[in-house]
């Protein structure tokens, strides 16, 4: 595995040098993967130490910390890589839209100016919700640069009829989802059926069109790291602009260790391929301590173009809350309460 | 936009600074008025003759105090204190001792900040390795060992503290080296003087005002600080029961020889160059992670540290660009910034060795790799520095570096990685990477390294031993094979001193016979009857003629010439240890079964003959002969029974996985026996050491030989296989020490005189061999002082394989 396998897929801008393996990072505007045929021998050779990852994400979070200002200036980053999320059986277009409110103005303009970031104009990644939300969402956020993302295939479980799934995915697209979050079939995955996994990702990717495609491996339900790494591999070769890690509705949603697997198969894959792929954790994140441990495990692994909120989400809905709350403090000295938070 | 500004950093996402306080410590120094004396006897002393040396922050080069330099005086007033506070502190109930530790292991976590930012200003490591792994595992030692003390009693019966304890430790861990040292000895019921290193006095000086707060009676724990001549006036002071040295292999050869026929306990833990073995099926990321915890953990001033990464060929390439990129990602920087990866180097003598090694390094042809950035200029920083194309006869493949320097090479097969795995002086740790368990777990037994960890790297815990093989050293730290090294046997305290063995005279014996061989005069043989028997040497299962071509006569116990034995020499001893290396794999794989089985046999074949052996024993020696041979009988029963019962352990460390402690044999072990009983003394010292798997080199007694040269055959019809016990015969101090001196023998035993045991240790630092030699009688018929798991621990050595486990 010294030369890239697909050739054909290089990009214009990444460095074909065959003396070194890796590639040079795209520097703006990020080229969409176009996936490449199943490569078994590549999902295979992928192999995971649960006992040395989990020691790797125990101690990256004391290795690195931000503070003062650097702190401030990366919480609002994290804040801006969020898709701002409800996915209740409750949603309305009431709270569809104050959320969408929120996603433009994340940050109390007083805050804003006493950071000094009120040029940056900083909203949230996308508002994301369910499909019947969509178009509430697309009014809501009209104007502004904030996409509008929705969960589909039959989410959470995946598990409706494919016709249906892909019929949700285009309806979603029509609606005016920029951005399509999928769930895949699990049990693909725990019966080592690949190829099976890999048909039913290409089939949601062409169903998305000019969307981009996030693909929820549901990791809770994955059993083994190993899983979580071969069907992060696999639906990056299914083409993937995202891999994501849940649904929030299994156990176990969102992790370091977890993510640092899927992080490594997004850099294999663009050593690989060339392509830069997207990486959202999801569920379970609400603290702005542990936004900022994901953050320094992106620039670390991936490095700082994995920053950005077009290779980096984080899906949550209470975390914004925390953040606001260290900013404050941070431009106050007072420790901040929620309630004095704009509510999403 | 302005870099440091939120708007700006939004942008660049650059780490910015996050430094640790350095108040309270420097608070804590300046109450000392940046001078210390000894802390001796509970109080602070000042030094005899008043001299003082600088403290240093290698990190800034600003003076942190003035510390006092031990003199032969001041060494001797800490022994004396120690000495004094010795019987009390010995009298405590294990309880009340275990009260005395638990207060410690809590002082430590009150204090831990305090203590964590005073290591990291003194040598320049990190602020986050002690926070997070020094000081807690500080905190962790001497929690296990209020344990061991609770448990003295009844898990140690028959055994009590060693007495004064004499300990140098390192600058590269130094409270944790204190901790490593101290706890156990104060478990056991020892006093101790101990002596940090130079350039890291502060936190052991710390330590001592806590313990002294926490109510440690006063001379328990005296510290003495120095250099290197105050540690010798520690090892030479004669009122040291026993020393505990942690540093180099250089050092540690010069303690063996000046406390060689001294009678100290020693244990030595001492220097590494570690192997790091990645085969083709493992987890490549998690590899590169493996690699910065091996080498570039505590700027790679780390004994156990992975400094040789041994790669499977075919994912070398591969590995090494992962590695390069790591290497960009490294931070190096102030030691108390809470962001960086990397401190620094403890100071510019070290700082100098490591650029000169690198130098020299990259002359011999090796490829140098430093990431593209820089390190800083003011205060002692080296960059993380990967060689590859290393051949392994460089310099830098073979020397310890001590530094963030890490070399490479490739290997084809599992065998030639453990070959290059091998291909070194010392033994201390080996990493081994694969995601195929049977492949890990057939390689860690055959890394000569007394810790090896799988999947892992740089694991420490008071519950499991840590400690080399070879030059790495002997002893263990923590575990229950480490509270040994502070213990000893209660009957050897009711016995006379050392030195009450009658005055030896065989060798005025032998020189009077040898004057009669020479002089050509032949002595009547004791039965003319019989055919002439010529008793040769025993190598590789043959009989084999003396390389000499003389013999020596033995007289038996009515002065009558009982018969010849083989004059042996240096070229015999070098061709049996030659056999006993060659039977040494074989033998050491064989199950514990069949080494049992051989040993039955043998005690059977031995029976057969027993009226024959009693013969001899009492013709030799003018006593019960009978008696000999049914204890030599049963002697044999017992390590018969022993050879499939000897099991290691499974340490109870805080991973998810097992932590095998198995005892391994050492190798070839050399063995001077014992002169008094002819037959049980000689299988009361080999048997032991082949029921545990070694391969044996023996000396028989001197005075009685035939008793053995009549055993051979005994060996030779009990499927012994061929080199398991090699027998030459001759002059027992002379061969004794050419054995001790053979680089290719991994342990000496020799019971003989007080001269013997000095020339033996003293010629064991070739290679650094375990030496266990015994210049007083013991009571060799009995079970307490002649057989068991004593004998079973000296032919040992317990080797940690740490495996985590989880999918």
């Amino acid at each position: 595995m010294t030369a890239p396998r697909h050739a054909a897929l290089k990009l214009a801008g990444a460095d074909p040098d065959p003396a070194d393996e890796r590639r040079e990072v795209p520097g703006g505007h990020v080229t969409r993967n176009p996936g490449m045929p199943l490569d078994l021998d590549l999902v295979l050779a992928q192999r995971v130490n649960r006992s040395a990852v989990e020691r790797r994400a125990a101690t990256l979070p004391g290795r690195r910390t931000v503070k003062k200002q650097w702190q401030a200036a990366w919480l609002l980053r994290a804040v801006s890589c969020i898709d701002l999320t409800t996915l209740s059986g409750d949603d309305t277009a009431g709270n569809v839209r104050r959320l969408c409110a929120k996603a433009m103005h994340p940050i109390r303009p007083d805050l804003e100016r006493t950071l000094g970031v009120e040029q940056l104009h900083i909203t949230t990644g996308a508002v994301c919700v369910y499909h019947q939300l969509v178009a509430v969402a697309v009014e809501a956020l009209a104007g502004s640069n904030v996409p509008v993302a929705a969960v589909s295939t039959g989410f959470p479980a995946g598990l409706s009829p494919l016709a249906t799934r892909i019929a949700e995915v285009k309806a979603s697209v029509a609606a005016g989802a920029r951005e399509i979050d999928i769930v895949i079939t699990r049990g693909h995955v725990l019966t080592g059926n690949w190829h099976a996994l890999y048909d039913e990702v290409r089939a949601f990717r062409d169903a998305c069109g000019e969307s981009h495609m996030k693909t929820i491996l549901g990791t809770g339900d994955l059993a083994t790291l190993t899983n979580v790494a071969r069907a992060s591999m696999v639906a990056m070769m299914a083409g993937a602009d995202f891999i994501k890690t849940s649904t929030g509705k299994e156990g176990v949603n969102a992790t370091l260790p977890i993510s640092l697997v899927m992080v490594r198969m997004i850099r294999e894959y663009f050593e690989q391929t060339g392509f830069a792929i997207g990486y959202k954790p999801a569920g379970g994140i609400r603290s702005a301590k542990n936004s900022l441990e994901y953050l320094y495990l992106m620039k670390e692994e991936l490095g700082d173009r994995w920053l950005r909120p077009d290779l980096f989400r984080f899906g949550a809905s209470g975390l914004l809350t925390d953040i606001e709350r260290q900013l404050e403090h941070f431009a106050t000295g007072r420790y901040a309460a929620a309630h004095r938070q704009p509510m999403v | 936009m302005a870099a440091s500004t939120v708007a700006g950093i939004f942008e660049s996402m650059e780490y910015g600074p996050a430094p640790e306080s350095d108040k309270p410590a420097l608070a804590w120094i300046a109450q000392h008025e940046a001078s210390f004396g000894h802390f001796i006897g509970g109080a602070w002393t000042k030094p005899a003759k008043g001299a003082r040396f600088d403290v240093i922050d290698p990190a800034t080069g600003q003076i942190l105090a003035k510390v006092a330099q031990g003199s032969k005086g001041d060494a001797d007033v800490a022994v004396k204190a120690a000495r004094k506070a010795l019987p009390a502190w010995r009298k405590l109930s294990g309880h009340q001792r275990a009260r005395h530790l638990y207060a410690l292991a809590r002082s430590v976590q009150r204090n831990a900040r305090l203590l964590a930012v005073l290591e990291s200003m003194d040598n320049g490591k990190s602020i986050r390795e002690t926070r997070d792994i020094d000081i807690p595992l500080v905190a962790r030692h001497f929690y296990h060992h209020a344990g061991w003390a609770q448990l003295l009693e009844t898990e140690f019966p028959g055994y009590h503290g060693a007495g004064v304890v004499g300990q140098i430790i390192p600058w590269n861990f130094p409270l944790l080296m204190l901790a490593w040292k101290v706890a156990p000895a104060l478990a056991a019921g020892c006093t101790v003087i101990l002596k940090p290193a130079e350039f890291t006095p502060l936190t052991a000086l710390a330590f001592a005002e806590l313990a002294a707060e926490a109510g440690l009676p006063p001379g328990v724990l005296n510290i003495l600080t120095g250099d290197g001549s105050t540690g010798a006036a520690l090892v030479d002071h004669p009122d040291v029961d026993k020393l505990a040295f942690t540093g180099s292999t250089d050092v540690g050869r010069i303690i063996r020889k000046a406390t060689a026929g001294s009678g100290k306990k020693l244990s030595l833990e001492l220097g590494g160059k570690s192997p790091f073995i990645v085969f083709e099926d493992a987890d490549l990321d998690s590899v590169v992670e493996g690699v910065v915890d091996a080498i570039w953990f505590n700027q790679g001033q780390v004994c156990c540290a992975g400094s040789r990464l041994l790669m499977q060929e075919g994912i070398a390439d591969k590995l090494v660009t992962k590695l390069r990129a790591r290497m960009e990602k490294l931070r190096v920087g102030s030691p108390l910034d809470k962001a960086i990866d990397m401190g620094a180097i403890v100071a510019p003598v070290q700082l100098e060795r490591i650029r000169s090694l690198v130098e020299q390094g990259a002359k011999d042809g090796a490829e140098l790799w430093q990431p593209t950035w820089a390190v800083p200029k003011e205060g002692c920083f080296y960059p993380p520095t990967l060689f590859t194309n290393v051949a392994p006869s460089s310099t830098i493949a073979q020397v310890e570096i001590f530094g963030p320097v890490l070399v490479s090479m490739s290997f084809r097969t599992p065998e030639e990685a453990v070959a290059l795995a091998n291909n070194t002086p010392f033994g201390l740790a080996a990493s081994i990477w694969s995601e195929n368990i049977n492949l890990a777990l057939d390689v860690a037994p055959k890394v000569k390294a007394g810790v090896v960890w799988i999947n892992c790297t740089n694991l420490f815990d008071a519950a499991a031993g840590f400690g080399g093989y070879r030059e790495s050293g002997y002893g263990r730290e923590g575990g229950r094979e480490g509270m040994w090294e502070y213990l000893k046997a209660d009957w050897t305290g009711r016995k006379p001193e050392a030195g009450s063995r009658k005055p030896d005279n065989a060798k005025k014996k032998i020189v009077a016979a040898k004057a009669r061989s020479s002089s050509g005069l032949r002595l009547p043989a004791s039965d003319a009857s019989q055919v002439d028997r010529t008793p040769k040497l025993f190598i590789a299962g043959k009989q084999a003629r003396p390389d000499s071509g003389y013999s020596i006569p033995i007289i038996a116990a009515n002065g009558a010439h009982a018969g010849d034995v083989g004059d042996g020499n240096r070229k015999d001893i070098r061709n049996a240890v030659e056999a006993a290396r060659n039977a040494a794999s074989g033998w050491a794989r064989s199950t514990g079964h069949n080494r049992g089985q051989i040993l039955y046999y043998i005690a059977e074949n031995l029976s057969a003959r027993a009226a024959e052996f009693a013969a001899r024993i009492r013709d030799l020696t003018g006593r019960d002969g009978k008696g000999e041979v049914d204890a030599t009988i049963a002697r044999l029963f017992t390590y018969a029974a022993w050879a499939d019962k000897w099991d290691g352990q499974v340490h109870q460390t805080p991973i998810r996985g097992v932590t095998l402690a198995m005892n391994e044999p050492i190798g070839v072990v050399g063995v001077a026996a014992p002169a008094e009983y002819p037959l049980l003394g000689f299988i009361s010292t080999i048997v032991p050491a082949i029921a545990t798997g070694n391969t044996v080199v023996a000396i028989p007694s001197q005075h009685h030989p035939l008793a053995v040269t009549d055993f051979y055959q005994v060996l030779e019809t009990s499927d012994v296989p061929a080199g398991v016990v090699n027998i030459v015969t001759g002059r027992r101090d002379e061969l004794a020490k050419v054995l001790a001196e053979h680089d290719d023998v991994d342990a000496i035993w020799y019971f003989g005189t007080a001269d013997g045991v000095r020339a033996c240790e003293m010629a064991s630092t070739g290679n650094m061999k375990q030496a266990w030699c015994e210049g007083f009688t013991r009571d060799w018929s009995g079970a307490e002082q002649g057989e068991g798991r004593e004998f079973l621990r000296r032919a040992t050595q317990v080797k940690n394989i740490w495996i985590p486990y989880g999918e």
